[in-house]
């Protein structure tokens, strides 16, 4: 790449790096911020869905005649009267999971909750109303809701996780076992859960001829915007998707489920925009979650801690329509080095929503079963924990063999541990108290990829001397709209408030879904590459004009700080920005890039490391756990904006608090009923179930992730959390909970 | 949520013969009603709404001394009132404790004392009207027997129901020996009564349909907290999956009067276990003339908890209820 696009501007006091306020915050916290919802569309009517009341069968019959008669009600849609799409799978083959959304397209019935039905109606109220009155008879089939007895998937029907695949091998297992001093082996469990955002999933469906508008609260316009064409067989260009704010949504939002394609559906039907708003329940089954997993890991050591072995045999759960695999032991391929690796996944189908992509999606499960382990290998090695992983670390992909593009690892450890005060931990397990309080501390190892995709940007400097930059993305909570002007403003060479960055539309240049860490290092460096360009285009323009007093100069010696071009050699020597647009037509100045990963890239392993410390205490007769410090160390690259990151990692700490004593969603075992629902009955930490978290960024220059050098940090600080929490209640206690979550009554016997 | 008619009597006597009509549910906080409603587990076809009242008869909505030395907490008073309310927390800090233990500070501030003592059960398969529930669809069969009940009692169950009652400050109640004022429909006085609130909740039975023995149209108007110097000495422990804002996996409500190390006197009640709130007059017995350790305290806890009944998954709260009464204990003897 060349030096000018490396550059990530000349401003003399960069943006990128310093902990700017949000740009959103004053619209989010006075309610100025627009999410999908929210949008006032004339005329909109309400939709409603009906939701299965089994888990496996045949709905035989729909009596709808009371719902068509009660007040309000415009239209009742069934499997039997509702619309024929072209596609009979609408999403198949399409989306981030080749999501199979269930669209009154057949009778079919794969779980309980699932749509059967909607009502559509001038009110909210009225269409719930009338949704209870809709009767559904069923023929009922056996359903498989046992995770121990569900039939395996063939394995060629699992879509890979990425380009990998299900199965590797790195030397010989039964050779690493044979050689192991010291061998652990144990299953470790993670339960089935559901992302619940605090913004249910909602769309806004607009027909205006062969054209839609869906307001959407989605991770990703371009998926939405695609999978819903397709569906409708109409020209994605027909298809537009706003979507300015979303309320969060940690991969459920990664692509459209069924409710997008039934608003669409419906609005055709009424002749009305619909507006459908999941309720909290049905986040429970028709819009995603989380695998159950079961995983085994063998690790075998020499005395000395060096791993012989390393196996990883993930099951992982599926439903009766798509082959979404909870990757848990892709993490094992790549974290430790031992000469010979295992690692498998085998998907068992159920008749349970769909899963899909949850936070840090097979790091964050497999990381409780792995990080558990080695921790359960350094309590049979007799050695610190922190010292087995420093004796097995990986100083190349032992999977690729590639080197990394960066690694920090080993500053992470020890900054970790000397913030947390980890010399202070004493060896034995239950050796530590404070009154009534068992005390344990714990750690754990964190990782996540680093990926770049193509994306687009447009960036355009104004008469004014502002700057309108835009790309298509999205705003999920982590603060895109911030970084992406900081990036931007220091490209252009602009103070940060003279650039407006807008998102969220379609209409916008293309860019990745915001999912899998990927827009800080996606978009980030197409917004870099935009601003980069329409500068250069700018300091041509004024080299060229014989009135500038730049003109003529050599490109390379023009810098552009605080909204001003200038010559290197001598500051003095320059103009504004303004006084260039206006002697040369007066004309906004544009660039847009639309930018690829380099192939410089397949020569490195990509990924971001952390390590987890945490403090436990659990009370001694009652079970109760509680979390009073996480001490956190993190090389995520070149951090944009220190205190949006440092927010993104407390969240996902907060979450891996969660994921270790408090998550599970209760599926009935007989009917499939979703069973807790809600979230009075979903548990999710309140805050006074959280105590200190202290985060720290390890510096890390990585030249070869992508022009502005960060890595993406939105995944990795769920991952490891739940092991380093398990790790810490062990060393209180003396008992090792390989089932999650953590909850108070496995340490009560 | 149906469609329902709403009605604000302007008395008491007006409110008792509209709540006496059919298909009729009183509203006060309506912090459970409410979501009932959203749910269809409750189908009211009017409502009748008890909070006017308290413009009209204060006493209704607040805390006043009695003559013998006990407290009237008004029918409408909301339960953040009394918690913080000083008579309760100085004399009763057991019913402060478990008042502030309960919901979360918005619920607090809406929910009233009375509807407080008449909230429905978390029992999940009650709130879901696609499951059988023999309590809101009498006869349909009980689905929590045989499926998720880890949050289900262990005490006062029946072959019918297992649901617990979620009520933290009925629990402290009931160890008190409070009792509730109910004004029914009809002319005065016949039409009221006075009953203890340990005989105000029903287990389940063969009819978990039937959680009270108010009749249509009685209305609770006030919880009279007897006198009793040394609850003074009072606590209440509630144990639960997190912190804060969360149904008691067990809890336990207790007073000691204890002298020269001697109990003289003792009250124990259990929450989070039991088809009502729950007071154990065995475990009050095996403490009261016994030196208050560890010993009589174990004793006491086995005794509370004997004649419990496990299912699948509520196994562990025969242990954990043992646990936080002893834990109850001996932190109020300290």
């Amino acid at each position: 790449m060349s030096d000018a696009s490396r550059v990530t501007g000349h401003a003399a006091a960069p943006s990128v790096g310093t902990p700017l306020n949000r740009v959103d915050g004053r619209l989010k916290v006075t309610g100025g911020a627009k999410y999908a919802a929210e949008f006032a569309v004339p005329n909109v009517a309400y939709g409603v869905i009906v939701t299965s009341t089994i888990a496996k069968g045949r709905v035989q019959r729909m009596d709808t005649a009371a719902a068509e008669r009660a007040p309000g009600v415009l239209a009742v849609l069934t499997p039997r009267n509702a619309p024929r799409l072209p596609r009979q799978q609408a999403g198949s083959g399409g989306g981030p999971a080749l999501r199979v959304p269930t669209i009154l397209q057949d009778d079919a019935v794969h779980y309980n909750g699932q749509p059967i039905g909607l009502v559509i109606a001038d009110t909210f109220e009225h269409a719930t109303a009338a949704a209870n009155l809709v009767k559904t008879e069923y023929a009922e089939e056996r359903a498989e809701l046992d995770v121990n007895t569900a039939p395996h998937a063939p394995s060629e029907a699992t879509h890979p996780v990425g380009n990998s695949r299900r199965h590797s091998q790195r030397g010989d297992t039964a050779k690493g076992l044979a050689e192991a001093e010291v061998k652990v082996e144990h299953t470790y469990t993670t339960p089935f859960e559901n992302h619940n955002p605090m913004e249910p999933h909602n769309t806004q469906a607009v027909w205006d001829g062969d054209k839609l508008t869906l307001y959407d609260s989605t991770q990703g316009i371009f998926s939405v915007r695609n999978s819903v064409a397709r569906s409708f067989g109409i020209p994605p260009e027909n298809v537009r998707v706003v979507s300015y704010f979303t309320g969060g949504g940690f991969g459920s939002k990664g692509g459209p489920w069924s409710h997008v394609f039934l608003a669409a559906m419906a609005a055709k039907r009424v002749s009305r925009p619909v507006k459908l708003v999941l309720t909290r329940r049905q986040m429970f089954g028709p819009s995603g979650g989380r695998a159950h997993t079961s995983q085994q890991i063998t690790l075998g050591a020499k005395k000395d801690g060096t791993l012989t072995v390393v196996r990883h045999l993930t099951t992982a759960t599926t439903s009766t329509l798509e082959d979404f695999l909870e990757s848990s032991g892709m993490l094992t391929r790549m974290l430790y080095e031992s000469p010979n690796i295992e690692t498998n996944h085998e998907l068992v189908r159920m008749n349970v929503g769909s899963p899909t992509f949850m936070r840090a999606p097979g790091e964050s499960t497999g990381s409780f079963a792995l990080e558990s382990a080695m921790d359960e290998l350094a309590v049979a090695l007799g050695m610190d924990p922190v010292e087995l992983r420093l004796k097995n670390y990986a100083e190349k992909d032992p999977e690729s063999g590639k080197a990394w593009s960066s690694k920090s690892l080993r500053e992470c450890y020890r900054v970790g541990a000397e913030r947390f005060g980890w010399s202070k931990r004493s060896p034995k397990a239950r050796s530590m108290a404070d009154g009534r309080w068992l005390v344990g501390y714990g750690m754990a190892t964190a990782t996540y990829p680093a990926r770049q995709t193509p994306a687009s940007c447009l960036a355009r400097i104004l008469p004014d001397g502002k700057a309108l930059v835009r790309a298509g993305s999205q705003e999920i909570g982590c603060g895109t709209y911030t970084i992406m002007a900081q990036v931007a403003a220091d490209a252009l060479g602009l103070p940060v408030d003279r650039v407006r960055f807008e998102l969220g539309d379609t209409d916008m240049p293309p860019t990745p879904p915001s999912v899998g860490s990927m827009t800080a290092s996606s978009t980030g460096p197409a917004v870099n590459a935009a601003a980069v360009a329409a500068r250069q285009k700018l300091v041509r323009m004024a080299i060229a004009d014989s009135a500038s007093p730049l003109h003529g100069a050599l490109e390379d010696d023009v810098r552009a700080v605080d909204g001003r071009l200038s010559l290197g050699s001598d500051a003095s020597k320059g103009e504004t920005f303004e006084a260039v647009i206006a002697r040369n037509g007066g004309q906004p100045v544009e660039a847009r890039v639309d930018l690829k990963p380099t192939p410089d890239q397949q020569q490195y392993s990509m990924h971001s490391f952390g390590a987890v410390f945490t403090e436990v205490r659990v009370d001694r007769d009652l079970g109760l756990i509680r979390v009073p410090r996480v001490v956190a160390a993190y090389g995520g690259g070149k951090i944009l904006n220190v205190k949006t990151a440092t927010s993104q990692m407390i969240g996902g700490i907060v979450w891996g608090i969660s994921q270790a004593l408090l998550e599970e969603t209760h599926i009935d075992h007989r009917s499939g009923r979703y069973v807790n629902a809600d979230l009075a009955e979903y548990h999710v930490p309140v805050n006074a179930d959280i105590g200190s978290i202290d985060v720290t960024f390890v510096p890390e220059d990585d030249a070869h992730i992508n022009p502005i050098g960060a890595k993406g940090v939105g995944e990795i600080p769920i991952v490891g959390v739940a092991a380093s929490i398990a790790n810490a209640v062990y060393h209180a206690t003396g008992k090792r909970i390989r089932d999650l979550p953590i909850t108070l009554d496995k340490l009560l016997t | 949520m149906k469609p329902f008619d709403y009605a604000a009597p302007a008395s008491l006597d007006e409110a008792t013969r509209a709540g006496a009509r059919a298909a009729t549910r009183f509203i006060a906080g309506g912090t459970t009603l409410v979501d009932l409603m959203k749910l269809e587990v409750e189908t009211p076809e009017h409502l009748v709404d008890l909070n006017p009242l308290a413009d009209r008869d204060p006493s209704l909505g607040t805390v006043s001394e009695l003559p013998n030395g006990g407290l009237r907490i008004g029918a409408l008073a909301r339960m953040s009132d009394v918690a913080w309310a000083t008579p309760v927390k100085e004399r009763y800090p057991v019913l402060s404790q478990a008042l502030l233990l309960a919901a979360s500070g918005q619920i607090r501030n809406m929910a009233s004392m009375a509807g407080n003592l008449l909230q429905r059960t978390r029992c999940p398969y009650f709130r879901d009207t696609a499951t059988a529930c023999n309590k809101r669809d009498p006869g349909s069969g009980c689905s929590a027997m045989q499926g998720f009940n880890r949050s289900h009692a262990i005490l006062g169950t029946s072959e019918r129901c297992i649901a617990t009652h979620p009520s933290d400050p009925a629990v402290a109640l009931v160890a008190l020996g409070a009792s509730v004022r109910v004004r029914g429909p009809g002319a005065q006085p016949s039409a009221e009564r006075t009953m203890p609130i340990a005989s105000l909740h029903l287990v389940p039975g063969t009819h978990p349909e039937r959680e009270t023995v108010l009749e249509p149209g009685e209305v609770i108007t006030a919880i009279d907290v007897p006198p009793l110097p040394f609850a003074r000495r009072s606590l209440y422990l509630k144990v639960r999956d997190r912190a804060s804002y969360a149904f008691a996996l067990a809890s336990a409500a207790v007073a000691l009067d204890v002298a020269n190390g001697t109990i003289r006197a003792a009250r124990v009640a259990l929450g989070g276990v039991a088809t009502k709130p729950w007071r154990s007059t065995a475990a009050e017995q095996a403490l009261i003339g016994k030196r208050a350790t560890a010993a009589a305290f174990r004793a006491a806890a086995d005794a509370a908890l004997r004649g419990a009944v496990p299912h699948r998954d509520n196994a562990f709260k025969v242990e954990l209820a043992r646990r936080t009464l002893v834990r109850a204990l001996t932190e109020v003897s300290a």
